[in-house]
Formats: C-alpha cells, sequence, structure tokens
C-alpha cells in the first residue's frame, strides 16, 4: 500500500482564513469569550485550539482558556487492534462544569473520535455546551456527529487520505488529499 | 500516516505507534524485567503518568479495557498486591476473576496445571500469578495463552514492586534528572527478597547502581558480580550518599534454620535509622515494599517523615499495574 498524492486542498492562506473565519463564528455563537474554553484533540487538535485561543483573544480581547484532550483510553477499538497506542497526558487546568467547551480537531471522518472525546469530557464534569470545531469534514459518518465549524468540507471516497500539516507539529501549514493505493 | 489518515482502517488513530514510543514490541509477559528495555520500562513510566492522572480526578474510571478478563491467581497471601492489582483491572473496566489457593482445590491436591486449565476455561486475556515456587508463571505461559503477570514467584522476581519502586522515586525524588548516576541502597534480608532481585535488575539497567546490606547469611555473594552492585555488611557504607534506602524486613517465614540473626542484632547493626539516614544524600527517599515492621528494620519515626514516600509507593502501585495491564492487554490481539 502506498500514498500518492492526489490535490493540495488548502494552502498556509487557506488554513488561515478558515481559522479566523472559525474564530469570529465562535464569538459570534457564544456572545463573546466569556466562559469559553478550547479543548484540542491530540495530536493536531492541540495547535488548533491555541490559534483559534490566540485568534479570538485578537478579535474579542480576551483569551479563553485551552486544554488539551488525549481520548485513547477512551477509544472504541482497543479490545480489537494490533499495535497499541501511544497515551498522552490529558492537560486541561480548570473545572469543566458549567463551561461553553469547544472541542477542536484537524480531521472529522467517522465520527468516532468525537464520541470518546465527549465521554472523555463528561468525566471530567458537566461542562454547560459543547461544540466541536474541526478543520476539515470529509464525510463518511458512522455515528450521528456533527461540527459546529467547519473550516472546508470535502468530500472523499474511503481510499483517499487526508493529511493535514501545521507549523507546531509538521513544520509548516496545508491540507493536502493523498489516494491510499494497492500495490499488488 | 498521520492521525488524520487512519482512516482506512475505520479509526482515527494512527496504526503505527507515534514518535517517542518503544522501537522494539515489549514482551508478551512481564515475568521479570530482563526482557525490558530501558526505554519500554520509561514508557510504562510515562503511561503511568497519565493513568495517575486519571486516580486524581472524581471520577477514577477510563474504559480503556472494556471487554478484556484479568485474573489474579494467588498461591500465597498477599493483600497489598492482589487489591491493587484489582483496583487497577476494574480502573480501566476490565473485569476481574480472582483465585486463591487457600482454601481452593488446591489445597484438595490439585496440580498446578489443572489449576491453571480449570480456570482458563473461564477465559480470562491476562493472569496475575503469585507463587511460592520460583518458575511458576513462566510455566504458566506453556499452559495458556493468556498474558501472564509475575506478582511474585519465590524469591526470584516482583517486577512490578520494582517498576512501582523505581516510579515512586521518578515522581518524588526532587529535582528528579534521570537515572543515571543515582545510588540506591537496599537493607536487610536480600537473600529471601524477590523485591530486591528485581529492584537490582531494574535500577542498574535504568542506569543507577546498587548497594546491597545485610548480615552475612543474608546477603548472597552471586548478586555481588552484577555491574553496578556492591556488597556491604555495614549499612553506614551503603547509606552515605545515597540517594534513595530501602529497608527489607526478615523473612523468617522462608528461612531454613540456623541463617535467622537475632532480633536484636537485625535492629543494632542494620535497622535504617534518621541518625543513618544522615549520611546520605541531603534529598534522599526513605523507600520500603511493606509489610513494614517498626522499630525493627526501618526506625518507626524515620516512617513517617516526610522523605519516606512508603505510602506514595503503595499509591503508585495502582497506576504503574495499570499501565502494565495496558501494555500488556492493548494491542494484544
Amino acid at each position: 500500500m502506498t500514498l500518492n498524492p492526489k490535490a493540495t486542498l488548502m494552502d498556509p492562506q487557506d488554513l488561515g482564513r478558515a481559522l479566523t473565519r472559525i474564530a469570529h463564528e465562535i464569538i459570534e455563537r457564544n456572545k463573546g469569550s466569556e466562559n469559553l474554553a478550547l479543548v484540542g484533540i491530540h495530536t493536531r487538535g492541540v495547535p488548533i485550539a491555541e490559534r483559534l485561543a490566540q485568534l479570538i483573544e485578537r478579535f474579542d480581547g480576551s483569551r479563553p482558556l485551552s486544554g488539551k484532550l488525549d481520548i485513547t483510553l477512551y477509544r472504541d477499538d482497543l479490545t480489537e487492534i494490533a499495535l497499541q497506542p501511544i497515551v498522552r497526558k490529558t492537560e486541561v487546568p480548570f473545572d469543566v462544569t458549567g463551561m461553553r467547551i469547544v472541542l477542536c480537531d484537524d480531521v472529522l471522518y467517522t465520527g468516532r473520535t468525537a464520541r470518546a472525546a465527549l465521554d472523555a469530557l463528561v468525566d471530567m464534569g458537566r461542562p454547560g455546551v459543547i461544540q466541536y470545531a474541526v478543520l476539515v469534514d470529509r464525510g463518511h459518518r458512522e455515528l450521528p456527529i456533527r461540527a459546529d465549524y467547519v473550516g472546508k468540507n470535502v468530500p472523499t471516497s474511503r481510499s483517499e487520505v487526508i493529511k493535514v500539516h501545521l507549523e507546531e507539529t509538521d513544520g509548516a501549514d496545508g491540507v493536502e488529499l493523498l489516494e491510499l493505493v494497492d500495490e499488488a | 500516516m498521520t492521525a488524520a489518515a487512519a482512516g482506512a482502517a475505520g479509526t482515527r488513530a494512527p496504526a503505527t505507534p507515534a514518535a517517542g514510543s518503544p522501537p522494539t514490541k515489549h514482551p508478551r509477559h512481564l515475568l521479570d524485567l530482563a526482557g525490558w528495555s530501558a526505554e519500554q520500562v520509561h514508557a510504562l513510566f510515562d503511561t503511568s503518568d497519565v493513568m495517575a492522572q486519571v486516580m486524581t480526578r472524581t471520577i477514577k474510571k477510563v474504559p480503556a479495557l472494556q471487554g478484556f478478563t484479568v485474573g489474579t491467581l494467588f498461591f500465597e497471601d498477599s493483600t497489598r498486591t492482589r487489591l491493587s492489582f484489582e483496583r487497577a483491572a476494574r480502573a480501566q473496566s476490565a473485569d476481574v476473576i480472582s483465585f486463591a489457593a487457600g482454601g481452593s482445590s488446591v489445597s484438595k491436591g490439585e496440580s498446578l496445571k489443572d489449576t491453571i486449565k480449570t480456570i482458563d476455561a473461564m477465559k480470562a486475556d491476562l493472569y496475575v500469578v503469585r507463587h511460592p515456587a520460583a518458575g511458576a508463571p513462566l510455566q504458566l505461559t506453556r499452559w495458556t495463552d493468556a498474558a501472564i503477570v509475575n506478582a511474585g514467584d519465590g524469591r526470584r522476581a516482583h517486577p512490578t514492586q520494582a517498576l512501582l519502586d523505581a516510579y515512586t522515586f521518578r515522581t518524588a525524588f526532587p529535582g528528579y534528572a534521570g537515572f543515571e548516576g543515582v545510588e540506591l541502597a537496599i537493607v536487610g534480608d536480600v537473600a529471601h527478597s524477590r523485591v530486591a532481585r528485581s529492584n537490582v535488575e531494574l535500577w542498574t539497567k535504568l542506569g543507577a547502581r546498587v548497594r546491597l546490606c545485610g548480615p552475612r547469611t543474608l546477603l548472597p555473594d552471586e548478586l555481588g558480580g552484577r555491574p553496578g552492585v556492591t556488597l556491604t555488611h555495614r549499612v553506614e557504607e551503603a547509606v552515605e550518599g545515597a540517594h534513595a534506602v530501602m529497608a527489607l524486613r526478615l523473612q523468617s517465614e522462608r528461612m531454613a534454620g540456623g541463617l535467622l540473626p537475632s532480633l536484636a542484632e537485625v535492629r543494632e547493626r542494620y535497622q535504617v535509622t534518621r541518625a543513618r539516614m544522615r549520611l546520605a544524600h541531603p534529598d534522599a527517599l526513605v523507600m520500603h515494599p511493606g509489610p513494614m515492621n517498626r522499630d525493627v528494620e526501618i526506625e518507626g519515626v524515620l516512617a513517617d517523615e516526610p522523605r519516606s514516600v512508603v505510602e506514595r509507593q503503595v499509591a503508585n502501585g495502582v497506576p504503574v499495574r495499570m499501565a502494565v495491564l495496558y501494555t500488556l492487554l492493548v494491542g494484544s490481539r
């Protein structure tokens, strides 16, 4: 199996504009940044949450809280998989009870990550509202889950792969579409 | 593949371990620490950090091991180790079946093989085994497909105790900067102690040096031959400059006649005391694997000082064993 590049879906400018728009939408929907917290899902949701927090601070004057969530211990396939995922630290340094939480991730696909993240969050307390922001929604949901804020909707086939690059984790910003090809 | 790319499998996280993960697959069982690399041990400690975080929350439970069954097979008395493993399994939503040899078919003459075959018919994914005979857990790996965790076999090994001891040092030593250059002193009945043997194996693997100290009859020469290990009969020599001092109780139940020195001699010459701890590193930790005999191998008031981490050792037993169960079970299918 190899991955062949197919198209660039977002360049650094597109990615920046999408995050800027999402930051404005979050402020609008939540009527400011009061009681607001952005929680990024490891790995690439974390820098996305940080950048949205910075943008919201720039547009609204005060910086929302931010945190990092690892969902590994909440995955629904741990009894089935052959390789062990690395467990990383969850850092949510505030009481989530009553807060307006925006979960942040790079790609929304089956919805299973969001399901796990919701379970992980409610184990920490009782948030007032949980919303969901993603950079790319590629479809193919397996659970009744939708995002409140979407950077770009991309219709894909299951043999395609979306690769999000971020400056913080990958050295540069961008979103690529690749195709999984069976060599045999 | 990136995290976002793992969609081909219908799930999100990468199928390949991320950076910082052990380069080689850890052994299937935890019989002792021989097959585990320092890197794999540190990965286990990193996972223990996450598990410790779970234990600080209001809801001290995660669904990670839902659908797995852990069997505890104790052919020898134990309270804290068995409770600690059961807590570790249940805190991850695993089911637990328990077997204790006292009052069981073992006392009616059943062989170890028949016992494990019978219990194995109840389909556990992992067994935690304590047995008075060294090597019994290894023998069990031949009779079941389940993973085996050794919770103490004779005087040979007790790997999870050593892991939680080293993990306690990592989390409690002020300004912890790794095990390189660290001096651990183990004082007391070394000869009968599986805890001492496992700690020697683990701490030297991690880069520390170990000084073993006890009366002549309770300090086996063969342990002195290992790199990084020194033997001494003088407690002052063992403690001097040490970063951690571990006291061991006299295991009279394991002693053949003639080995047992008088209690008075142990108290006088080998007790870990406040006065002797003044020779140690100023931040040195006092450790004890329990059960503790106050004013025999350890001065009672010393056990209550802030530098004593005995209770923390017990508390850390749960997250460390959670990490062991998680590591051996997840990814095993």
